[in-house]
């Protein structure tokens, strides 16, 4: 694809949230890659820019200024309806709120990607991955019937069913509690183990940050520092220093 | 993607149900006006068909020209010599002569006239197995001289058996008749609406009508092997020129033609309110799916998010208000069918009974209503779908994300006030632009006032917060907190709240114009008879106060000790300049009687019309050129023609003319019409009203029951109580629109106590009672009523105001009482609308509503 297997790149990326004297520098020149095939954390502080960045790199938002590349396409400057074709091939989204819809089933929840480009799952693979997510017993459950851990192992599902490219997820632990958080990062790291799904995760706890290949830490709009696989302990500390910093 | 939409609607089954319900009643309204229309037309088209049935050809009297059913003309009678000739053609079989009249009116027992608004038939039987006779006897006889067979339903209607004997008024006094038998008409029919018959002998009906030796008709069957063409032209060799000859079929499709032409404005009539309904419900759709997808922003959003285009969102809504339009369609036509019987009974409670066989669904029927019902959904769909292919990806993750406004938001006041200014536009266009012709004048108003109802519908919006801070103040003062509350929560959308007003604004606008027109028409006709009603005291016209009534009436009146004068105006059909229409008699003595504003012309013109003077009113001596002197030749319905001399021109009172475009004199007119016909006398007395004048009036009246007396106030106030049968079937009809703008209501707030679920859940929990929160959305329902309400009274007056402008005969009158009751009908509006989501939001659970997402 691009240089060096990496999947997405981006750079020099800076985001500006109003005008003048109000005006909010959420990202100030970022510049990074996605290697293929790898779990990549993002953390730092609340208000560092994790979100912000995440979204422009999804192509949710556009950035003031840099340069946005998934799978070899720059995407800051495309149209809605190549974005949207984009999205289809490329992208997968696990959100903090699950984002379900509620009067589809876990099963049709986890389908519709597939039945929004018009494409026929593969069987054995949607099989497998319901198994996988541990859903096979809930699939005509609707939302509302469902915990808040099986919601975002829909929303997991959802994601991995059409082998998107990259899978972005924003804060996926951030609405359960810490045993069932514990079995969603399991389940993220697995999918990214099994399937090789590259995946960018944005976090605040180092719990999460601890499955990921490669943690970047973002401090006021800016990476401040980059570990490769890291121990709970690790992070935690290096956040610490970003703190005082 | 499908999938998404049809479960998304069914999900929200209430939201979805209410949504409908907006369409339904405007499509059962298309539905019902067809099965209704349609219904009535093979009911009269079986009755037609069953008169002419054994008929292979029909000769009548040739009349000068199309006489209109009720003008009081008859088509010239022939000679009962004819029949013999007919007979002795080979060609024909069978011929019989026959004479009818539509103004046979039978007595009940308490010597009152049995009339309604059907005609009273009467006609001769020759013979009971005459293959010409329509009537199949039930029970007794046929009759004999001095004898009569009435309908059955007429007869159990008011007690009459075969044995008795029954009054009949036509040309002259009252006779009595013993009825020989009951009959039914055709094999369907017990009634023709609420038409009453009554057969004769010949000679008996000849003599009751004044056509001794004198035929209306002549039914012929044809010999073996001829034609009904054929025998139509061996009949035309020997026929006199005032004669014609047509085939039976021909003769009931041109004794039909003037019912279906009623029937098709009858239909025309109630498919516009359909209309008007429907296009209150598309406000209605409109507004209640713009208010769901503003709440399913996120939904929309995520669906984006996982790859779905602007595109398929726009389909799923699409699709959405597709299966919406096509239910509620189904539900409409079904219901139409309902409402089809219920208007032929509130048709039958105001006086207007209509035959009826059984009710006609044609295939028409069910591919009009489905069409209208699903594209004025989908229409109404449209703009709220393109908002929601607007709502960005990012919105799945914001917290709150609300729709974004459309791209012309900037713009909304200054195109709602341009719309409504174009609206006013084209509508002051229609109405004082000279020489529109109709259609062009029809369309403008018609544009006009669309345009002026979405205008204001979202110019509306910029006013809410005054308007509900004004009309909300109510609401503070007896409500309490829950007052204050709903007065803010009118106020906290107030696009939703101004949409919502203008679905209940259409109705209450047009409501209001008829009864400013209604005032105008009352207070201007009740100005003119006041002005013109010089020296007389009584008046006499026809039961139903409009029917002209056999002449012989006002001679006996005459005969009345104690009446100084009768003055006559007459009416029927005649043609001049190559146009028809009612002209007028009138006897001398009306002269003193009314005071009619000359412009030419002496005061004395109808004293001195003589045989040949006329007078004319100012519009149509300046159409045609006259003055005094000018020569007007008129032709009467049997063929006569004669010139008359312009001697007058007056200037008719505004609130109408008691004559036609040309009067001649009553002497003048008897010569050419053979039964005359007075659309009202006027009486002058010795000791002017008192009740020993009204006593014998009343006592010689008992004579002809189908007439009655009236004082000058009891004159007007019949004359406008035929008005307001009509008004009451007008607001009949619109009260089905205000019916939808009230489901609007229902639906917004149903709506809004889901989006407010959480909000209600906290009132309650820092005290609010089930009452003060049922109070409260009550509140806000009638606040936005009475919005929806002023507006429309407002501008329904205004509309009055240019339409009367417009209109000669009219003048402005502001309806006081009628607008008090229109405020009350849209306080209790709100208040009904708010029953069903008051109850529901007290009905939430406190804690599960706090934790409601
Ligand atoms: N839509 C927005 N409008 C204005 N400011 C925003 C918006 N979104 C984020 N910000 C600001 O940008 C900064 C970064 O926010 P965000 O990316 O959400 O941080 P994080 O996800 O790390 O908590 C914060 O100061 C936040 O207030
Ligand atoms: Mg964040």
């Amino acid at each position: 694809m691009s240089t060096n297997g990496a999947v997405v790149t981006a750079s020099d990326l800076r985001r500006v949230y109003g005008e003048d004297e109000t005006a909010v520098h959420a990202l100030r020149g970022v510049s990074l890659e996605i290697p293929r095939g790898d779990l990549t954390a993002v953390m730092g502080p609340s208000g560092s820019g994790k979100s912000t960045l995440m979204h422009i790199l999804a192509g949710l938002d556009q950035p003031t200024a840099g340069d946005v590349s998934i799978a070899g396409t720059n995407i800051t400057r495309l149209g809605d309806s190549d974005l949207t074709k984009l999205r289809r091939e490329h992208i997968g989204f696990v959100f903090q709120f699950f984002n379900l819809l509620p009067m589809l089933t876990a099963e049709e929840n986890v389908l519709l990607p597939l039945s929004i480009a018009g494409e026929k799952p593969d069987p054995a693979f949607f099989e497998t991955l319901l198994e996988n997510v541990g859903l096979a017993d809930r699939r005509t459950h609707r939302p509302s019937e469902l915990s808040g851990g099986q919601q975002q192992r829909v929303a997991i599902a959802r994601a991995l069913v059409s082998r998107p490219t990259v899978v972005f997820a924003d804060e996926p632990t951030g609405n359960l509690d810490s045993t069932t958080g514990g079995e969603i990062l399991e389940l993220l790291r697995r999918s990214v183990e099994e399937y090789g799904q590259t995946t960018v995760m944005v976090t605040h706890e180092p719990r999460a940050a601890a499955i990921a290949d490669r943690v970047l830490f973002l401090a006021d709009g800016r990476i401040v520092k980059e570990l490769p696989r890291s121990t709970q302990h690790d992070i935690l500390a290096a956040l610490e220093t970003i703190a005082t910093t | 993607m499908t999938k998404f939409a049809l479960k998304g609607l069914f999900g929200r089954k209430l939201r979805t149900a209410l949504t409908a319900l907006a369409i339904v009643l405007g499509v059962a309204m298309v539905s019902g006006t067809y099965v209704l229309t349609d219904s009535i037309d093979e009911a009269f088209d079986a009755i037609f068909n069953d008169v002419r049935q054994g008929s292979d050809a029909v000769i009548t009297g040739r009349a000068a020209f199309d006489l209109s059913d009720g003008s009081g003309s008859e088509a010239p009678t022939l000679d009962e010599s004819l029949l013999e000739r007919i007979r002795e053609l080979p060609e024909v079989q069978v011929a019989e002569g026959g004479v009818d009249s539509e103004s046979t009116v039978l007595v009940d027992r308490d010597g009152e006239a049995i009339v309604g608004n059907a005609p009273s038939i009467g006609f001769s039987i020759a013979d009971g197995d005459s293959p010409f006779n329509p009537l199949r006897l039930v029970s007794g006889g046929w009759p004999g001289p001095d004898e009569i067979v009435i309908d059955e339903a007429t007869a159990e209607k008011h007690d009459f058996a075969v044995g008795d004997t029954i009054g009949v008024q036509a040309e002259g006094p009252i006779q009595e008749f013993r009825i020989s038998g009951l009959v039914r008409f055709g094999e369907t029919l017990s009634t023709i609406g609420d038409a009453t018959l009554a057969g004769f002998d010949l000679e008996t009906a000849q003599e009751l009508y004044g056509k001794e030796g004198r035929l209306d008709e002549i039914a012929v069957a044809s010999s073996p092997n001829v034609s009904p063409e054929q025998l139509v032209t061996a009949v035309e060799a020997v026929i006199p020129s005032a004669a014609q000859v047509r085939t039976g079929e021909r003769q009931a499709n041109e004794e039909a033609s003037e019912t279906n032409e009623f029937i098709g404005f009858l239909r025309t009539f109630l498919l516009a309110f359909a209309g008007i309904a429907l296009f209150v419900g598309s406000f209605v759709i409109a507004n209640s799916l713009g208010i769901t997808i503003a709440q399913r922003t996120r939904e929309f959003a995520t669906v984006r998010t996982i790859g779905a285009s602007r595109r398929q969102v726009l389909g799923s809504i699409v699709l959405e208000s597709l299966v919406v339009g096509i239910l509620a369609s189904i539900v409409g036509l079904i219901l139409g069918i309902g409402l089809a019987s219920v208007l032929f009974t509130i048709f039958d409670a105001v006086g207007f009974t209509l035959p009826n066989t059984g009710l006609v669904f044609n295939t028409r029927t069910i591919v009009v209503a489905m069409l209208v019902g699903t594209l004025v959904t989908l229409v109404a769909s449209l703009r709220p779908a393109i908002r929601a292919t607007r709502v960005p990806p990012i919105a799945a993750v914001r917290e709150g994300a609300t729709l974004p406004e459309s791209r012309f938001a900037r713009f909304r006041t200054l195109g709602s006030a341009l719309l409504t200014t174009l609206g006013f536009a084209a509508l002051l266009f229609g109405l004082f632009a000279p020489d529109l012709d109709t259609t062009a004048l029809l369309l403008a108003l018609g544009f006009g006032t669309v345009c002026i109802f979405l205008g204001l519908a979202l110019l509306s919006a910029r006013f809410i917060r005054p308007l509900a801070g004004a009309l909300g103040w109510p609401a503070t003062r007896i409500g309490g907190a829950a007052g204050t509350l709903a007065r803010d929560n009118a106020r906290r959308n107030p696009q939703r709240t101004a949409s919502t007003a203008a679905a209940l604004m259409i109705g209450l606008a047009l409501v209001t114009l008829v009864a400013v027109l209604a005032a105008g028409i009352t207070s201007t006709f009740r100005g003119s008879v006041e002005e013109l009603w010089a020296d007389a005291d009584y008046a006499v016209t026809a039961q139903n106060n409009f029917s002209p009534i056999p002449a012989n009436v006002g001679e006996a009146m005459g005969d009345v000790s104690g009446v100084e004068a009768v003055g006559n105006v007459r009416t029927g059909d005649a043609q001049a300049f190559g146009d028809q229409f009612f002209a007028t008699a009138v006897s001398p003595e009306l002269g003193p009687m009314l005071n009619v504003t000359w412009v030419e012309g002496s005061d004395d013109v109808i004293q001195e019309l003589g045989d040949d003077g006329a007078f004319v009113d100012d519009g149509y001596a300046e159409d045609h050129a006259l003055e005094l002197g000018s020569r007007i030749e008129l032709t009467f319905a049997n063929g006569d023609t004669d010139t008359y001399r312009v001697e007058g021109i007056f200037d008719p009172p505004t609130g109408g003319s008691p004559f036609g475009p040309v009067t001649i004199s009553a002497e003048a007119w008897d010569r050419h019409n053979e039964n005359p016909r007075d659309l009202f006398s006027f009486v002058r007395m010795e000791g002017g009203q008192t009740d020993t004048n009204q006593e014998r009036l009343d006592e010689a009246m008992r004579e002809f029951p189908n007439a009655k007396v009236q004082t000058r106030e009891e004159f007007i106030d019949n004359q406008i109580g035929a008005l307001s049968a009509v008004l009451n079937i007008l607001y009949v009809l619109l009260a089905l629109s205000v019916i939808v703008s009230l489901f609007g209501i229902v639906n917004t707030l149903v709506l809004t106590v889901f989006e407010r679920t959480r909000e209600i859940g906290m009132l309650r929990a820092i005290g609010m009672t089930r009452r003060q929160v049922r109070r409260m959305i009550r509140h806000e329902s009638v606040i936005t009523a009475l919005i929806g309400g002023v507006l429309g009274i407002v501008l329904g007056v205004v509309l009055g105001a240019l339409l009367v402008a417009r209109i000669e005969f009219i003048d402005f009158t502001l309806p006081v009482a009628s607008l008090i009751v229109f405020t009350i009908a849209t306080v209790v509006v709100g208040i009904i609308a708010a029953v069903f989501p008051a109850r529901r939001a007290a009905r939430l659970n406190v804690l599960r509503a706090l934790q409601y997402e």
